[in-house]
Parts: structure tokens; sequence; C-alpha cells
């Protein structure tokens, strides 16, 4: 009993913590919130070079056999990317997906299978087209196909689905990526169990002549995936302040009032997956250009859950909040090692002690006040 | 509320006679809707046996009955929550049974409901513009990529009236890019929106918690909350379930201030109310219902004498009256 | 498609997919029970499930099992593998319920609540015995030899086949005589049906509940016996397609009913192995799942129905 009252107060208290870090920042002038976006914004770009003594303790290369400090950051990115974009679908429109390895899966193996010359799908265009042996689709192809891929199979799986009850839907989703990863192993077309090698990056295949993107130096692939990050939280945030946003969360509250006042559910949900599903396309493409070589056991079902684990350790609803948990997620295996054989055990207890102590996760979701000025003093009277 | 209208305290409780001369009982005789023969039953129970009845256009209508007579379940057919057994509803003149509830919505039926049913994490403000959904046009690509712009008048620019000078010149310098490139669509819809849904809430006299989240409102408030977001949707139709239930005398009297003015906006009004003497004091006409019949119909003084209504609410069966 | 072997041998896989199918009803009634009284989906039930096999594994290895012991041995060896996995189980279901389903229940907290904290249960669970256990399969030994008994028509019909479906039946009547004879089942169908008027009439619902959690465990534990024997290993995530694919049963023949469960499992043991005939195991796993998909989608009911309350209530 103590011991449960203890930890509740710890929990409580470090979100407090959180929380109120984030009702004092929001309660600044904007220009000043900007800066302070501004000034962190530098400071993740400046991060992978992080030379400042005194933190250079959380760099991951800083103990010993440490995992490249750059390449942990971009994998860092490419979670919160994910976190973010499952976000959407959790916590913005409230349908609890446990398939989305597979968005991420279809991304990863879009680019690979487009970009990489030793796909089937490249060589059967090859032969069909009597292209040269070194053709292959270009990565900036590659990307809008991954998304449009990623976008089409999010709405075919939405489709039939989003009409079931809410726990159906995990279910199903929950089937939806591990078929996902079956057909991926068990057709011909995808390179099969022993995956595909050779994805392009922005330069091209991977190879030491690179001049950025190479094989070694992952600090041009973490800007990249930085930016990508911050661009897309630019978008989703344009998006939870519309229309859109509104009615992702007034079906989330109360799906049949929204209905009533002329929100069409269905049509909300379905987007809130396609967006959902591009997003996650997107990260998946990032990660399998930098891998270079992806394979179908990457991508599965623990993978769901874990996503899963950081939107709502982090805070369902709230992109602050799901960028922490998908970071601490990534970081923490990485830096201490140790922890990486039990990281899946303390995610899952992480998981059970945010729901039954505190449900709304680490950094809660809290709706900002429209910053209306005196405008509602002056409205008129009228209709 | 103290910047309500001075002549309200003037017009208390009125009685039945004043109404009648003053208040113009069906205006027009024009059929808004048409409940027409609806029958609705849940496995063996029949929450409404073959109603009838039709709502004109301007007209204040009751609908009264005792618990559980099937009020809620008729607004429920009538929005699209449920199907009819058999029957239809007609709204306008066309068919709303068989129609998803948004349709229906977008037709002109607007609601609230009894059980107060409002989305509790959302502010006050974004819970009537939600209301507004179906008078936007931009959508997801309008809201990313903003590329749709207008020109706008002047006095829709945005205002360069800070005095830190960093922050002024980045005033002016969104005060140009608007000049030059005009205002997404998107934006506009936005702050049309945001106006719309300031002026209902300073409507239904809330506007000063525009920002309080929904499930942080008092009772009262949400109650008035529900009303603003119906009237957010632009209805033709405004159904109104039990909105005075938990009110106390003068919060009643409000709500029969609003709803009159509500009715002289334009709006037609179906009224569910336990409350009779609102009920008679504001309605143009009353419609009774008990365990799913229609029994009566007419003006509140009709109603008001119908043994059957009155057997109805003593609890007696009708024909022992 | 191989056909041909397919219809070649029509019997042989049909019993084969009979004998599959009774271990997924027997978890199958685990999800339906919990479901039919508290209509929420017991994501942790899978791992009750991987519970009893390690327990099995446990127990006989305490007792020295080897491959193809002596008739009395094998007897005991049965006995104490069916008790130990089945109270196991049992138990493991009880401190779930305990743990975190109590709680949630108090805090009347929405259904996607509970399914997170029993995602989470179940990741725990299933980690905990990976870091345990080791990740990889672990061998069961043999106590049962595979061996046909008879064969009618070219079908052969083998000693575990027998026992496994054996089992299964008379298990599920077992839980039906209990349901719908017994005191404590009469309990249980007036909370499935009416929660609160149960609690009135002075029904314990919190017993009931933790009744039908260790009911639940119970026939996990025994369906954890018996996939020792078909199997001989398992694995830490052993729980996850094994339940997912118990849940399609349960949803199959409609969840919250007990024969619909019993029905489910049967026809989706006997799909898969049509499938796996028919692709070279290669798609027995979507099969399940597209059965999942196309029942939920054009009969969210399942076969027989949602109904614990209503059975001859
Ligand atoms: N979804 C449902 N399933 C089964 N029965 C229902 C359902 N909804 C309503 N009923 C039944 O229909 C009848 C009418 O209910 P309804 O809520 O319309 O009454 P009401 O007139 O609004 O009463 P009140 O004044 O108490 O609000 C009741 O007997 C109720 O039990
Ligand atoms: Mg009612």
């Amino acid at each position: 009993m103590t011991t449960t009252t203890s930890r509740k107060r710890l929990l409580n208290g470090l979100s407090d913590a959180t929380g109120g870090i984030g009702d004092r920042f929001r309660a600044l002038p904007k220009w000043q919130r900007g800066l302070a976006f501004l000034a962190f914004v530098a400071f993740l770009y400046y991060l992978p070079l992080l030379g400042i003594p005194g933190l250079t303790w959380l760099r991951t290369d800083s103990i010993e056999g440490g995992n490249n400090w750059a390449g942990v950051l971009f994998v860092c990115a490419v979670y919160v990317l994910i976190a973010i974009g499952l976000n959407v679908v959790i916590g913005l429109a409230g349908l609890l997906d446990l398939g989305y390895v597979g968005f991420f899966a279809v991304g990863a193996y879009s680019v690979a299978l487009f970009g990489s010359t030793q796909s089937p799908v490249v060589k059967a265009l090859q032969e069909r087209f009597d292209l040269p042996q070194g053709w292959a689709v270009a990565w900036a192809i590659c990307i809008p196909i991954a998304i449009a891929i990623a976008m089409i199979s999010g709405v075919l799986l939405g489709w039939p689905t989003l009409r079931l009850r809410g726990d159906y839907l995990a279910i199903v989703t929950l089937g939806f990526g591990e078929i996902i990863r079956i057909v991926v192993r068990n057709v011909s077309w995808s390179g099969g169990p022993h995956g595909v090698a050779a994805i392009p990056g922005p330069e091209g295949a991977p190879s030491a002549d690179n001049q950025v993107f190479g094989l070694i130096d992952a600090k041009p692939w973490y800007w990249l995936a930085l930016t990508v990050v911050l661009l897309l939280v630019l978008a989703v945030r344009r998006l939870e302040n519309s229309r859109v946003g509104r009615a992702w969360l007034a079906v989330r509250e109360d799906e049949d009032a929204a209905a009533v006042m002329g929100v069409y559910p269905f049509k909300y949900k379905l987007w809130a997956f396609a967006i959902g599903a591009a997003l996650g396309g997107i990260s998946g493409a990032l990660f399998a250009s930098r891998q270079g070589f992806i394979e179908p056991n990457q991508f599965n079902a623990q993978l769901s859950i874990l996503f899963v684990a950081m939107v709502v350790v982090g805070g369902a609803g709230n992109m602050a909040g799901v960028a922490l948990g998908a970071f601490l997620l990534a970081y923490l295996p990485e830096r201490f090692r140790d922890f990486a054989e039990w990281r899946f055990l303390v995610f899952g207890l992480a998981l059970v002690l945010v729901m039954l102590l505190r449900p709304q996760g680490l950094i809660p979701s809290r709706r900002r006040a429209r910053e209306l000025k005196d405008r509602a003093e002056e409205v008129p009277a009228s209709v | 509320m103290s910047d309500q209208n001075p002549d309200v305290t003037s017009e208390e409780t009125p009685d039945l006679d004043e109404i009648r001369s003053s208040g113009p009982v069906p205006r027009q005789r024009e059929v808004l809707l048409d409940v027409d023969h609806v029958t609705l039953r849940f496995g063996g129970v029949t929450a409404l046996d073959d109603v009838s009845f039709s709502l004109y256009r301007g007209e204040i209508l009751g609908l009264i009955g005792p618990n559980g007579a099937g009020k809620t379940t008729c607004f429920n057919v009538m929005t699209g929550v449920y199907r009819p057994t058999s029957g239809a509803v007609r709204f306008a003149g066309q068919k709303v049974t068989g129609r998803k509830p948004h349709q229906i919505n977008r037709m002109g039926i607007a609601r609230t409901f009894q059980n107060i049913r409002l989305f509790p994490e959302m502010t006050a403000l974004e819970n009537v513009m939600v209301g507004t959904d179906s008078q936007h046009h931009t959508s997801v690509m309008g809201a990313l990529f903003r590329l749709y712009r207008k020109k706008v008048k002047p006095h829709e620019l945005p205002v360069v009236d800070s005095t830190n000078g960093a922050v002024r010149i980045w005033q002016q310098v969104r005060l140009g890019c608007a000049k030059v490139f005009g205002i997404s669509r998107h934006t506009l819809e936005e702050r049309a929106g945001e106006r719309k849904a300031l002026e209902l809430l300073k409507f239904v006299g809330i506007v000063g918690r525009a920002n309080e989240l929904a499930r942080n409102l008092p009772y009262g408030d949400q109650r008035r909350l529900e009303i603003a977001r119906a009237l957010a949707t632009e209805p033709k139709l405004l159904c109104l379930d039990e909105p005075a239930a938990g009110f106390n005398p003068a919060e009643k009297e409000e709500l029969n201030q609003l709803i009159r003015r509500i009715r002289d906006l334009g709006y037609t009004v179906l009224l569910i109310e336990h409350d009779m003497r609102l009920v008679m004091g504001v309605t143009d006409r009353i419609v009774v219902l008990e365990f799913g019949k229609k029994i009566a119909e007419g003006t509140p003084a009709e109603v008001r004498d119908n043994p059957k209504v009155i057997a109805a609410y003593l609890g007696e069966p009708a024909d022992a009256a | 498609m191989n056909f041909d072997e397919l219809f070649g041998h029509l019997g042989q896989h049909t019993v084969d997919g009979l004998a599959k199918g009774s271990i997924y009803a027997l978890v199958a009634l685990g999800y339906t029970l919990v479901y039919g009284v508290l209509k929420l989906i017991n994501f942790a039930h899978s791992e009750v499930f991987m519970v009893g096999t390690f327990t099995v594994v446990g127990v006989w290895s305490l007792l020295g099992a080897t491959d193809s012991p002596p008739l009395g041995t094998l007897l005991l060896l049965l006995a104490a593998g069916l008790l130990a996995a089945a109270l196991a189980s049992g138990l493991t279901a009880v401190a779930v319920e305990r743990i975190a389903y109590r709680r949630l229940r108090r805090m009347n907290a929405p259904p996607l609540i509970f399914l997170i904290t029993a995602i989470g249960l179940s990741l725990v669970m299933s980690e905990a015995f990976g870091l345990w256990q080791g990740r990889l399969v672990v061998g069961i030994p043999t106590v049962l030899e595979r061996d046909v008994v008879f064969s009618i028509g070219g079908t052969d019909v083998t000693n575990t086949q027998i026992i496994t479906v054996v089992a299964a039946l008379v298990m599920m009547a077992g839980l039906d005589v209990f349901i719908n004879r017994t005191r404590y089942g009469r309990g249980v169908r007036a909370v499935a049906q009416n929660p609160d008027t149960a609690a009135l009439m002075g029904v314990n619902k919190d017993r009931v509940i933790a009744l039908i959690f260790l009911l639940g465990g119970l026939l996990a534990g025994a369906a954890a016996l018996l996939y020792a024997l078909r199997y001989g290993n398992t694995r830490f995530n052993v729980g996850f397609l094994l339940g997912l694919k118990a849940f399609t049963a349960a949803v199959l023949g409609g969840i919250g009913n007990l024969r619909g469960a019993l029905l489910g499992g049967l026809l989706l043991g006997v799909v898969e192995v049509y499938a796996a005939t028919l692709t070279q195991s290669n798609w027995e796993d979507v099969a399940a799942f597209v059965v999942l998909v196309v029942v939920l989608l054009f009969r969210p009911t399942g076969l027989l129905g949602e109904s614990l309350g209503r059975a001859r209530a």
C-alpha cells in the first residue's frame, strides 16, 4: 500500500514538474515562446556535436562499446516521427492502432523495393522496360511513392475497420501489422525472409564514395531526420488547430454527439488513419534509407506495442509528451546498455503504471487557450 | 445575468391569456417537420407507437409526457441516432429517415441532449466551433498548405499594435505578407468560426468562460453551452431536450427568455420539458406522449384541460377520468 | 495451391484441425468468460496460457520426465502437469484481475484503458519469462509418443488428437454445467446480465469476477498441457499468436458465448490446417487474421451471437 502511494507520489511529482513547466511555458508571451522554441531547435541541431563539459555524459559513445552518438540520435528522431504520427491516431482521434509497425514497414519496403538495384521489383521493371542494370527509381521519387503507398494502405485498412468498436479495432490492427510482416516474408517480390539490401539514400545507393549521406558519419542523417520531424510537427500543429483537429477531438470525446453536430466521424477517422499512416511511412522510409538493408523480422508486433507505449507513456494527445516518450524509449537502452535487455520489460511496466496511476501520461495534454485578446468583449450581441 | 436585457424582469411569468392574445400562434402554416406514423421497438419495448405530428415553421412546439414516454427516443429518431421500425420523418419536404446523423444536421436539425453530452476536454469556445464544422470549405489540405488566398478588406488585415520593437517588426512583416499575398481561406474561415462561436456564447450568456474546459463549467453553463453549440450548426429547427432540468426558478426564467429570443431570430423550436409552467408559458402548441403513443395535441390551454393528459400526469388510466 | 493434397486427405486434415482447434477453444473460453461479464478483451490472457506451458516444463523437469515413460509414470506426469498448469494459470489470471483490472473498474475507466493496461501486463509477463527462461524455444519431453489408435477410411487418428479433443469437450461440458446449473454459475450469469441489479440482489460482484478469471485461467492451464503434448516445446512469446487466434475463435463463435467459443475454436483450427495444407504453412497465420476481419466486418456478433447472460438465463 505504502509503496503504491509513494510510487504514485513520485509519478505525480514527475509529471507535475513536467506539466508545470509546460504551463509556465504556455503562460509566456507568444514572442518569448517563439524565441525559446528557436533556441531549443538550435540546440537540437547542435546535439550530435555535443561537447559542453558536464553534458558529455549524455552521449552514448561516452560509455564503453557505446553506439555512434549521431546514429543513436537519428534513430531517436525516427522514433519521434513515429510517435508524432501515431499520436494523430491515438492521441487526437482516439483510435487505438496496434499495427502501426505495418505502416512503418510499408514505408521502408517501398523505398527498398523501388530504390534498390537488388530488389525483385526493380529487376522486373528493368526487364520489362529494357532498362540498364544499374537503374533504380531515384530516392527523391521513392519517398513520395512510400508516402502514397502508406496512405493507401492506411485507407484500405481503415475503410472497412473504422466502423468497428474501439477494442475490436485495436485487435484488427494488430492483425494487420502481422499480416504485412507475413506477406513480406512469404511473397517472392519482396525479397522474402532475406530482406532487401542496397537501399538508396539521398545520394543514391550506399557506398563509401557518398560525400554527405555516407555509411560512417550519421550526422547528416540526423540533421535530415530532424528537419523532417520539425516540418511535420508544424504540419500536424496546423491540423490540430484547424477544423480537422477539432473534429478529431470531438469524435474522440463523444462520437455520437459529434455526428449530431454535423461532423462526419468516419471521414475524420479515415483522415487520421491516412495521415498517421503517411507519417509512419515517412519514418519507415528514412529508417530504411539509413540502414541500407531491411528484413521482415525487424517489423514485429512487439515494436507496435512499443510505439503505443511511447505515445501513451509520454502523454497521448500532446506532441511534446509523445516526443519525449519516444526519445526516452529510443535513447535509454542505448545510453544504459545494461538496461537494453530489460527495456521491453521496463516499458511494459511503465505502460501499466501510467495507466493505473496517471492515465494522461507524463506530460498531459492541455487544451491551449485560444488567444482571444480582448475580442471576447467586443463582439456584437447579434447573431 | 447582469448584462441581461432590462425588460426581462417586466415580462416575468407571463400568464396564459396574455400569451394567447399577443403570441402569434401558428403564424404561417408551412410544415417544417413531419413525423409520419413512426414506430420504434427495442426488442419487446415499443418506445414509439405510431406517432404522428407536424411542426410548423416559426413555432415553438412542446413535447411532453411522463418519464419513459418516448420523448427522447423521438428526438433520436429525428436526428438519425435510431432508425424507426416503421414510418418516416420528413424535414422541409425531404426524407430524414435513413440518412446519417451528420447529414440530417446539415439539412437543418440541431439538438441538445438530456444528459449533457459536451466534449469535456475541449474548451467552451471549441465546443461551439465544432458546431461550425459544416460551414467550412477547406479541410485537411486547406489547413496544411493554405494556398487558396483571398484579398481582404483593410479591417481584416493583421493589426500592428505591439510596443516591443522586435515583435512590432514581425507584425509589420505579417501585415505586408497579408497585403501582398492575401489571407488564406482557411484562416478566414477559422476566424469566422471563432467570431461566430463567440457571438453565440455571448448570446447564451457565457462568453466570459470561452476558454474554460467544458467539463469545468458549472452545470447551468453546460446546458447553455449545449444550446450555443447546437445553434452554431445553423439549424432551421432546434430541438431542446429538457434544457431546464435541474434549474432553479430564476434560471428557468432566463431560459424562458432565451428560448423566446431564439424563436424571434427565426428558428423553429421543439422543446421537451417537464416543467409545466415553462412549457405552458413558452410554447405555441403541445404534443403529449404517453407510453410511446400520442395522446393529445393542441394549444397549451387545450392540452392543459385535456382529461387524458391530466390522467397521464396523475398516473391514472385515461378512461377512468 | 496444393488442392490435391487437401482433398486427397480431407479427413486427415479435418481431424488434425479439430485437435488444433480444441486448444484454441479452451483458451477462447477465457476470453469469452471475461468478455461476457466485463465486456472487455483480456489481452493478458495469452500470457496466462504462456505461464501454464512453462509450469508444465518446470513440473515435468522436477519429476524427471523423459521421452516415452512407462504408463504409470505417464499418468502421473499428465495429472501433475494438468494440476500444476491449471493452478498456475488460474492464479496468474486472478492476479492480473486483482493488480490491474480491479483498480480500473473502481475508476470506471474506458475500455481502451483496460486494453492498454492489459497489453502492458502482457508485455511484462512475456518479457519476464524471456529474461528468466531465455528467448529460445524450450523443449518439452515427448512423454506421449504419437501413435495411431485407429484409422477409418485412410484417416489416421492419433492418441494425442483423441486426448486433446476429448479433454476439450469434457472441460467444455463441465464449464457449461457449472455456469448453468450451480449456484456460482447463477451468480456469474446474473452479473453478466446486469451487474447493478445483481449487486442489489446480494451477489458479490468482485468475487464473481475473480471466479471467472480463475475459471478462464484453469482452462488456459489445461490448454497449456495439451499444447505441450502436441507441440513439445514452448517459448516466452508463445502466447502472443496463440492468444490472438484464440481471441479470433471467440469472436468467430460469438464472444461472450461459451458454446460459441468451442465452435469457433474447432472451426478456426480446421480452417488453419486447410490453409496450411494449401500453402505449405506459409499463410497459416494470415488465414486466422483474415477470418477475424471478415467475421468482425460481416457478423460482429459471431456465429452464435454474444450471450453469456442469456445462456439459458
Ligand atoms: N436504447 C434503448 N434500448 C432499449 N430501450 C430503450 C432504449 N432507449 C429508450 N428505451 C426505452 O424507451 C422508452 C422511452 O424512453 P425515452 O428515453 O424516450 O423516454 P423519455 O420520454 O425521454 O423519458 P424521460 O422524461 O425520463 O427522459 C423507455 O421505456 C426506455 O426504457
Ligand atoms: Mg428523455
